[in-house]
């Protein structure tokens, strides 16, 4: 597992994923080769499974694109660990099942070669030696999340009726 | 206690009296905007809008908006597959190609009203705030699921209460308003939060707090609000619809706000936001001599006809510097033709620039006016990410028309108060 950290503030979603392909992308497949393209152009040919972005505050600002998400999610990031999120960012993860913690004293206690791991039941991350909680979500959202993410839980909503 | 805004308003959709800070609520927006992206969404559900249809065809607003007319077989195909969608689930609010931005197209057709409560997927959906309605951005999946079911959860946000007072000074304009507040409280100063504007109003028409609210996103807020006053209801007698067509929701005087932060527009100068963070602004001073390439007048910030007069006011009898392209976006084909009629198209044209159709053109990359590396754009839309307009190498400064349209003439950023007294 490798951690991919980004040190900087208000990572946009055109670093993230740039415009000019959001029409033409749609689909993993498309939105692969292009993730982080302009913020980091090793990553979309390195990322594996289980990789943990950790990045500063206001991460995902700008468009409302939802391929960064989608892409993040496709190639098995477990987290993006942040000192805070852009609210769409938060809200699109939500939807596709992307975990995002929002806990700045994990990331300013990050330093490299550490081992991190995740511990969703009970809202903690340890970050080499240190343990850190991070917030639940509210029980509305945790039910988007356990279906599997929005489409799931809209289905199942849809059937109900 | 009284309320904000947006308790007041998640309150009524979500039918209770009251409703605290945090908490969930299920609310039935009155309008859903998607655009060229909703060819993504619809095959996202294709098997449950066979099985289910729509929830209801008036819900979506669709505007084809950000790659027109289409650039390539792939766009073109896009918009097929949305025209038949539109045909064949009988939306009624459907605006193809030419029409305008999505933004412009909700307000201008009436589709956001004070009180009325809408989402779309596009950020900058926060711009209905302008006319005293909540409005916000959401993804691509939350459009999906709301095409299907007409319902989505939101979380009661904290408010900030931004007290505007005093009056601008010539040459500054409320491009540089909400360029300095982006400046003082940073580009995630109001993240998660319902930013309202209060004080002193009456001096901001609909078209400037269009351009304010607009921009609310840039300050990560959920949304941004205008109370709907005078100024409200004699727009939307313009354009047709007297004020018995629409309840407004206000905030109350004793509402409890987690931040109140005022503003003395009387010391707000003109200011530019440079490379690659909207929060990066200087004032315009600092930056003069900076020469430019290109400079684009327009977009879903800038490009209503007020926009046009002050730029063309600048522009009469001039030519753009010879190092300068100069291009021209209406935000909507009302905009366009009222431009036509009072002459202002013919002053930009003469005086060099290109007239691109009424969309998104060149702010977001896809395609129109794309720059090259070193090149440098000064522009009057609302973002100037990295590799924004197509090209990692380029910088994208921004500006009010004004200043835009001064120093497309002169090739280099300049004061528009040299020429604006």
């Amino acid at each position: 597992m490798k951690i991919w950290r980004y040190e900087k503030d208000n990572i946009d979603t055109d670093m993230l994923f740039p415009g000019k392909y959001i029409y033409t992308c749609s689909t993993a497949e498309e939105i692969r080769p292009h993730l982080l393209e302009d913020l980091d152009s090793s990553f979309a040919n390195n990322v594996k499974k289980g990789d943990i972005i950790f990045a500063g505050k206001n991460f995902g600002c700008g468009s409302s694109r939802e391929q960064p998400v989608v892409g993040l999610k496709a190639v098995g990031v477990a987290a993006v660990v942040a000192e805070s999120f852009a609210r769409i960012f938060y809200r699109a993860s939500i939807n596709q099942g992307l975990l995002l913690i929002e806990c700045p004293d994990a990331v300013k206690s990050y330093s490299v070669g550490d081992e991190v791991s995740v511990d969703i039941e009970n809202g903690k991350i340890t970050v080499g030696q240190k343990s850190f909680s991070f917030p639940k979500l509210p029980k509305e959202i945790l039910a988007i999340c356990d279906a599997g993410g929005l489409l799931p839980y809209t289905r199942k909503k849809l059937e109900k009726r | 206690m009284g309320m904000t805004f947006v308790e007041k308003i998640f309150a009524k959709y979500s039918s209770v009296e009251k409703v605290v800070t945090g908490q969930i609520v299920t609310v039935k927006p009155d309008h859903l905007l998607t655009h060229d992206n909703t060819a993504a969404i619809i095959q996202k559900i294709q098997p449950e809008l066979k099985k289910y249809g729509v929830y209801d065809p008036l819900l979506s607003v669709i505007v084809l908006d950000h790659v027109i007319p289409a650039a390539s077989e792939k766009t073109a195909t896009n918009h097929k597959l949305i025209r038949e969608f539109v045909k064949k689930h009988k939306i009624k609010h459907f605006f193809d190609v030419g029409c305008g931005v999505c933004h412009q197209i909700v307000v201008e057709k009436g589709l956001a009203l004070p009180g009325k409560l809408l989402l779309g997927s596009d950020s900058h959906t926060c711009s209905y705030g302008a006319i005293g309605a909540f409005s916000s951005g959401i993804d691509r999946t939350e459009a999906a699921s709301l095409m299907l079911t007409g319902e989505t959860w939101l979380k009661v946000p904290n408010s900030i209460k931004m007290i505007l007072r005093g009056k601008l000074q010539p040459g500054v304009s409320a491009k540089d308003v909400v360029l300095h507040i982006i400046d003082d409280i940073s580009a995630s100063g109001a993240n998660y939060c319902s930013v309202e504007f209060h004080g002193d109003l009456d001096q901001f028409s609909v078209e400037e707090r269009f351009t304010i609210a607009n921009m609310g996103v840039e300050m990560g807020a959920k949304n941004a609000f205008f109370p709907a006053d005078n100024v409200t209801t004699k727009f939307l007698k313009s354009i047709g619809i007297p004020a018995s067509q629409y309840t407004a929701i206000n905030p109350d005087n004793d509402a409890s706000y987690s931040q109140e932060l005022t503003y003395n527009l009387l010391e707000i100068t003109p200011v530019v936001a440079c490379p690659h963070s909207v929060d990066n602004v200087k004032k315009v001073t600092e930056l003069e001599g900076l020469k430019i390439q290109q400079c684009l007048i327009g977009t879903c910030t800038n490009g209503r006809l007020s926009d046009f007069q002050i730029a063309a006011r600048i522009l009469k009898g001039k030519k753009v510097h010879s190092d300068v392209r100069l291009l021209i976006l209406p935000s909507s084909r009302q905009v366009y033709m009222d431009a036509l009629n009072e002459g202002v198209i013919d002053i930009f044209v003469e005086a060099g620039g290109v007239v691109l159709p009424p969309g998104c053109g060149p702010c977001l990359g896809a395609h129109q006016g794309a720059l090259a590396p070193g090149e440098r754009c000064l522009s009057t839309a609302n973002r100037n990410f990295k590799g924004r307009m197509g090209c990692k190498e380029a910088e994208i400064y921004l500006a009010s028309p004004a200043t835009v349209a001064v120093s497309a003439v002169l090739g280099k950023i300049s004061d528009p108060r040299k020429v604006m007294k």
